[in-house]
């Protein structure tokens, strides 16, 4: 059990990293990796809303949508609960924790319609988890999506340092080296299932 | 089939209701109660978010003025006379005139005037450029001409033209930040108004501003005595004008050697 809870969390952290491999929330990738602070913040609010969307669709699809036969209404109604769910985090960090809603409050609009959130919601219930491997799923794919971005900040912080040819600047570059980075993680396929085996 | 349709609309819309209803609940519970003139005094603001006034941004400057009386109201360069006068009219203080400014480089010393010791090829930065034996001009005071305060302003109103920086006085909002930004201190704040000013601040003596540079100042005296309101002093080598004293007669552009003196509007 323990086993197999660890090889989802791996997998969802290198091999099928959302962003790297899955090629999901490619936008708050790009957008908010220009510095590592921002992009580290932007990974933490990721993860946290993960685990939050996770624990309030998994239900709704196991004890809703599945038992009335409604499972062609899942996206809509995952996006509908999500973008509630993260509305009421806003309300709450800003009267609560303003110091955290004044660090976080910029990313948490950009993650109400991530696609990478819906996608780690949808994929959890196609590939069958039950609630706990759903829950570490969501933690490893956010882990992951923190990781990505962290990695990408250093990689665009060089490359504001450098000089590459005026056609390739600003987002051609950024894409690039994107896609470099993204190569690298192919290189973790195989690795985890050896691991364990 | 009816019954299908009804209960996925049905699903649907109450899954939305109660999100409706559970955020519109948590925003009254979880209000937080802000300070109406920060929100008035944050509108009027122009959001440039540029740190001029001295606080981190735009909001944090609106928070400070709402919260604290003894603040003054006129720190806004961007936002200028009209963002002064709103925010006085919000906090239902007196007005305080300020005059309209824009920035200026006292300097013109481009790449047909002022003669080169060096070509650079290093960094892509002033400061860099400084570093290395004072830059690539002959004139140690001068423009450097690699573009630090272009890449600083955020109104793209500062260019380098043939190697001496250019402000565009229609963008700039005199936010300060190419003043800052510029390794040789060249850039001041000029109202705008029809004002005499010196593009130079060459502190060599006259003899050898005049070896290194056509359009440098060589202190020559002859604006400062020629002035009749006083306004043009020299001190170290160069010439400067107390913008409150001048009254745009522009005696001093006549009667300048070097054609360091001229007219802005």
């Amino acid at each position: 059990m323990l086993k197999s809870l660890l090889v989802i969390l791996m997998s969802s952290v290198l091999v099928n990293n959302y962003v790297l491999s899955k090629f999901l929330g490619i936008c708050p990738f790009l957008g908010v990796s220009k510095k590592t602070d921002q992009a580290v913040g932007m990974g933490l609010s990721v993860i946290f809303v993960m685990l939050l969307a996770t624990l309030a669709t998994w239900p709704i699809q196991t004890f809703l949508l599945d038992p009335l036969g409604l499972g062609y209404l899942q996206t809509i109604v995952f996006i509908l609960v999500i973008a509630a769910l993260v509305q009421l985090l806003e309300m709450v960090l800003k009267k609560y924790i303003p110091a955290l809603y004044q660090s976080l409050g910029v990313y948490l609009p950009l993650i109400t319609t991530n696609c990478a959130v819906l996608g780690v919601t949808i994929n959890n219930i196609s590939d069958g988890y039950g609630f706990v491997e759903s829950m570490v799923s969501s933690l490893g794919c956010g882990l992951g999506f923190l990781l990505a971005m962290w990695l990408f900040a250093g990689v665009r912080g060089r490359i504001e340092n450098s000089n590459p040819p005026k056609a390739f600047q600003g987002v051609p570059i950024a894409l690039i080296s994107a896609s470099i980075v993204s190569i690298s993680f192919y290189g973790f396929a195989g690795i985890i299932e050896k691991l364990f085996a | 089939m009816l019954k299908v349709v009804l209960i996925a609309v049905l699903l649907v819309g109450g899954v939305g209701l109660i999100a409706a209803i559970l955020l519109s609940v948590a925003s009254t519970v979880f209000a937080v109660p802000v300070n109406e003139k920060e929100i008035a005094i944050r509108d009027v603001l122009p959001g440039a978010n540029c740190g001029a006034c001295g606080y981190s941004g735009c909001d944090s400057y609106a928070k400070a003025l709402a919260n604290d009386g003894s603040i003054p109201a006129n720190l806004c360069r961007p936002g200028g006379n009209d963002a002064m006068v709103a925010i006085s009219g919000i906090l239902g203080v007196e007005v305080t005139e300020s005059e309209k400014v824009a920035a200026l480089v006292q300097c013109a010393g481009d790449c047909d005037s002022c003669n080169k010791k060096s070509e650079y090829q290093g960094i892509d930065s002033c400061a860099a450029a400084k570093m290395l034996f004072g830059g690539p001009f002959a004139c140690m005071h001068g423009c450097l001409g690699c573009g630090d305060c272009t890449k600083v302003c955020e109104y793209d109103a500062i260019h380098v033209v043939n190697g001496v920086a250019v402000v565009n006085r229609n963008k700039c909002v005199a936010c300060g930040l190419c003043a800052t930004a510029c390794p040789n201190q060249l850039i001041d704040m000029v109202p705008v108004k029809k004002v005499a000013v010196v593009r130079c601040s060459n502190k060599d003596k006259g003899a050898l501003t005049r070896a290194t540079c056509s359009n440098g100042c060589i202190g020559c005296m002859k604006c400062q005595k020629n002035c009749p309101s006083g306004a043009v002093t020299v001190t170290n080598n160069f010439a400067r004008v107390d913008y409150s004293k001048c009254t745009g007669c522009g005696v001093c552009v006549e009667g300048c050697p070097v054609k360091c003196i001229s007219m802005v509007q």
